[in-house]
């Protein structure tokens, strides 16, 4: 690998310092794949209506993030400009591929249930968007980390999302009953003198409320983290 | 032609790619903030719409179905063939954009390339896949889904420019408000769902 940066020559191939960790913290808060950088929302709204789901595809993602940006890294001074965008689908879809054939062989209910958006983690801008503006300009080691820092970033935003639509929405986590209206619940809401007047929020299961829950998700982050505040 | 017509209303309005599958969303809300940038970006949406949906159901029916030419089922290299021949269609779009208005091209920014994993693309490809179009019709539903994805943007960022005079609390200034309203918008297109245009002639 020809190192262009003087500083790094110094450096071992792989290191982990601070700036390596900053690498993998920053993306979880300050510069949030999702609330932030506004990448990968397709998904984000369509797998979020059950935990098992999101999860799966947490991890999904954040290895095609990791191996994708790491193959592109590797290859960077090698691909022309011109034909990058092509260059880097072939990894991906390769990637997604491999995805897809071991999560078919390993978990074939999980599969059926996401069906096409394991195929549309290729389209996913995250993915894309790392790529072009991290693993384009940096060394395989620190992509890697960037990748891997992402796809949590973006996973653990889907698992928040999807545990308040499953929760509200079916009353069940992980499909495991926990709030209802039969005594085969944890909180059997006709019994219960706490959460006697809740029913199940069917908006919770609609494409919409996945833009609100979004929405106030990234309010709540921005009101804590007031760096973020939009200032335009 | 009535047919293709109700096609058309079909894919703009009541199967909205941005509003009822809520597709192609990351440069929805990034580049909604100005009705500018939103209509340049909308119309680089229809164009490659209307030019990948009917070569990629050209590209389906002649080289990978059974029953084309090559006669083998290839129907695996699908996402291969479809994502490569988008990738190529966005980099003659940059080109031409970067070469006729290099202010477009700015204000743009990344989600010019990134109009090749705007999954409202391949959606629709794939859509015009399970839906078994023709030709005529695959042409009719990549123009009609590319409008009604221009016609969403345009709206959602003259609303956000609007929001500009009102009182939003800081927190949820820009992006956070961006979400809200799509859920909104999101909520009033549920309501055109149930429409049959093809019950009006009767």
């Amino acid at each position: 690998m020809a190192e262009t940066n003087v500083a790094e020559v110094k450096q071992p191939a792989i290191s982990f310092g601070k700036e390596e960790k900053k690498l993998l913290t920053d993306p979880i808060d300050s510069n949030n794949p999702i609330t932030v950088q506004v990448l990968g929302i397709c998904s984000a709204l369509a797998v979020t209506t059950l935990l098992s789901k999101a999860i799966v595809m947490g991890i999904a993602v954040t290895f095609v993030t990791a191996f994708s940006n790491l193959f592109t890294s590797m290859l960077r001074n090698a691909i022309p400009k011109q034909v990058r965008m092509i260059v880097q689908l072939v990894i991906i879809a390769f990637l997604v591929t491999v995805v897809e054939l071991t999560l078919k062989a390993v978990n074939y209910s999980i599969y059926k249930e996401l069906s096409v958006f394991i195929g549309l983690i290729i389209t996913n801008c995250i993915v894309m968007g790392r790529l072009e503006a991290f693993a384009m300009g940096n060394s395989p080691w620190k992509s890697f980390l960037d990748g891997i820092g992402n796809g949590l970033g973006y996973a653990i935003i889907l698992v928040l999302v999807a545990f308040i639509r499953e929760l509200f929405g079916k009353g069940t986590l992980l499909n495991f009953k926990i709030i209802g209206n039969t005594p085969e619940y944890v909180i059997n809401t006709t019994d219960s003198m706490l959460f006697g007047w809740y029913a199940n929020n069917n908006l919770m299961v609609l494409f919409p409320s996945a833009m609100f829950v979004i929405g106030i998700i990234i309010w709540a982050h921005r009101a804590w983290n007031t760096k973020l505040v939009d200032v335009s | 032609m009535g047919e293709l017509a109700n096609l058309f209303v079909k894919a703009a309005f009541i199967e909205n790619l941005a509003l009822a599958y809520f597709l192609g969303m990351c440069s929805f809300l990034a580049v909604s903030k100005s009705v500018k940038t939103a209509f340049g970006l909308g119309l680089a949406v229809i164009f490659v719409q209307a030019i990948t949906i009917p070569v990629n159901w050209a590209i389906n029916t002649y080289l990978l179905s059974e029953s084309g030419l090559i006669g083998i089922d290839l129907t695996f290299l699908r996402f291969i063939l479809f994502i490569s021949f988008i990738a190529a269609m966005v980099q003659l779009v940059e080109m031409i954009v970067e070469k006729y208005s290099p202010s477009l091209y700015s204000a743009l920014g990344i989600f010019l390339p990134l109009i090749t994993v705007n999954c409202a693309i391949l959606g629709g490809s794939l859509f015009m896949v399970s839906k078994e179009y023709d030709f005529a019709e695959s042409l009719v539903f990549g123009i009609g889904g590319g409008f009604g994805w221009f016609l969403a943007i345009v709206a959602i960022a003259a609303i956000r420019e609007r929001m500009k005079y009102s009182v939003v609390p800081p927190a949820l200034r820009g992006l956070g408000m961006a979400f809200i309203l799509t859920g909104m918008m999101g909520m009033a297109f549920m309501g055109l769902m149930g429409i049959d245009f093809t019950a009006f002639g009767k």
